[in-house]
């Protein structure tokens, strides 16, 4: 790795001060996205500020109403394994326990998942082929090369690649809030509005500026949340990312859908939510193939494969029509 | 400004002993246990968080070496292969990775070790995984199939594909059978 300087800081408006002054400055929490991204000299921030010793951002707090508060600062295997998140949210503890492997999830932050760069290779090679995320401007290696992984929905000439968290598709579904705090004290960002299509900008994932801090996800009660699934399609069945996902969270009534929940991961460059699917879904019985196949169709009509991954557009349907149904058989 | 960065004291209780050190910011703790130390039983493999080679305990729990710089560790408790062993007696997973034949050339052992420890913990006290059939119930050492034990070591690689064995001897430290 290139040489750096390493502080550690226990005050949130210190940490959110240098971060905006300093343009050269990343905060580390796991590290185990940012150390990777500079080994293969992808990023080469010049300060790193260590925001372990933050107060208040490593535990999961109740809202209430049974929302629960889940600190930035806690770690994948923690709100993975807690029996909150376990009965109220099987969709968030799936996802987790899905994603990367047992050594990572104990040092990957919450904060610092959402925050995961893509896994596009060009993005990731450090020989450094053109690519306008990390160099903007160099153009897009994956647009017309192998770009099997990439998205369907919403990508640009400039940028097809794919957000890689797991997580960050349940929350989405969940219609959860990023809680930030900046130099202009602290603001929600709800989560679908959280990271950035590519657009002509694709070096910027989220909707967060310079000084801002992620201090929590808040996940609203939902009539949902119990009846949730995710349903991850990999090359291998364990420690790979996603080719689709989908974080299904569903409410029926004598087996049919009252109301439906659907986020995908591995299509788009956000977590990818199914609007008109979930409006088309309401009444359907679960049982119906046909009928949610129709209705899970609604949201595939501006699909845009790539050369490479028309597939995903069947892969996807099937998926949802799954993780629907398997939601679905949740009591 | 390369070369002339300070270089930060850090003090880590490796293997129960206090061990102070200066490293640079940039040094994982994968370096300082080799370089350092010269705790060589820990391995480099990808260096990337990819392969599970370096796989050490910090505070009890397992996690990539690589993938974390010694600098942030003040003050941690470290645990790595060559601490497991108590008064001369190998730890029953050290034992039973012998009695399986849980390796060939050797070189993903540490890592698989100090994963498999972790796991049985990790086990005992209640996590599911993603192998678990419902993750919302709680999960109890008999449901420690092979299949859950595979999907818990799937961020330990093994070039020689010993998986058959280093599955038998997890099993076997968890007293499964």
């Amino acid at each position: 790795m290139h040489p750096f300087t390493l502080t550690r800081t226990g005050d949130a408006e210190e940490a959110i001060e240098a971060h905006a002054r300093d343009d050269r400055l990343a905060y580390i929490a796991g590290g185990t996205d940012l150390l990777g991204l500079m080994k293969d000299r992808v990023t080469f921030p010049e300060r790193l500020l260590d925001i372990n010793g933050l107060p208040g951002t490593a535990s999961i707090e109740e809202l209430g109403d049974g929302g629960l508060r889940i600190g930035a600062l806690c770690r994948m295997s923690d709100v993975a394994a807690d029996p909150r998140v376990r009965e109220r949210f099987p969709v968030i503890t799936e996802a987790l326990l899905l994603s990367a492997s047992g050594q990572l999830r104990n040092m990957a932050s919450i904060g610092g998942n959402i925050m995961q760069r893509t896994r596009c290779a060009y993005f990731r090679d450090d020989d450094g082929p053109p690519c306008n995320k990390r160099q903007p401007g160099s153009g897009c290696s994956a647009l017309h090369g192998s770009n099997r992984n990439h998205a369907i929905f919403g990508w640009s000439e400039d940028c097809v690649a794919t957000h890689p968290s797991d997580v960050a598709v349940a929350f989405a579904a969940l219609d959860a809030d990023v809680i930030v705090r900046g130099r202009g004290g602290e603001r929600v960002i709800p989560f679908t509005g959280f990271h950035r299509l590519p657009d002509s900008m694709p070096e910027r994932d989220t909707m967060l500026e310079r000084g801002d801090l992620i201090v929590a996800v808040e996940v609203p009660a939902r009539a949902e949340g119990r009846a949730s699934h995710y349903l991850k399609v990999r090359d291998r069945q364990s420690y790979e990312f996603a080719l689709v996902s989908v974080a299904a969270a569903v409410a029926a009534d004598r087996g049919r859908l009252r109301s439906v929940r659907l986020a995908m991961g591995g299509v788009a460059h956000k977590p990818w939510r199914l609007t008109a699917a979930e409006t088309a879904l309401r009444g359907a019985a679960l049982d119906d193939d046909g009928a949610l196949r129709s209705a899970i169709a609604t949201s595939f009509a501006d699909a845009r494969p790539l050369a490479r991954n028309a597939f995903k557009i069947e892969l996807a349907q099937r998926a949802v029509l799954r993780a629907i149904q398997t939601a679905g058989e949740r009591p | 400004m390369a070369g002339n960065l300070p270089r930060m004291p850090v003090t880590i209780t490796v293997n129960g002993r206090a061990r102070a050190m200066t490293v640079e910011p940039r040094t994982t703790l994968l370096e300082a246990l080799r370089e350092g130390l010269g705790l060589t039983g820990t391995k480099k493999g990808c260096d990337r968080g990819e392969c599970g080679a370096c796989t050490v305990h910090v505070d009890g729990r397992r996690v990539l070496s690589c993938m974390t710089l010694a600098a942030m560790q003040e003050g941690r408790q470290v645990t790595t292969i060559e601490g497991l062993e108590q008064d001369g007696q190998l730890h029953p997973l050290q034992e039973a990775f012998i009695e399986r034949d849980g390796f060939q050339c050797g070189y993903c052992t540490s890592g698989q070790i100090m994963s498999g420890v972790a796991v049985i913990e990790e086990a005992k006290a209640g996590w599911p995984s993603a192998a678990t059939a419902d993750a919302g119930a709680p999960f109890t050492m008999t449901d420690l199939s092979d299949a859950e034990i595979r999907e818990r070591m799937s961020g330990n690689l093994c070039r020689c594909a010993c998986y058959p064995n280093i599955v038998d001897a997890v099993a076997d430290a968890a007293g499964r059978r």
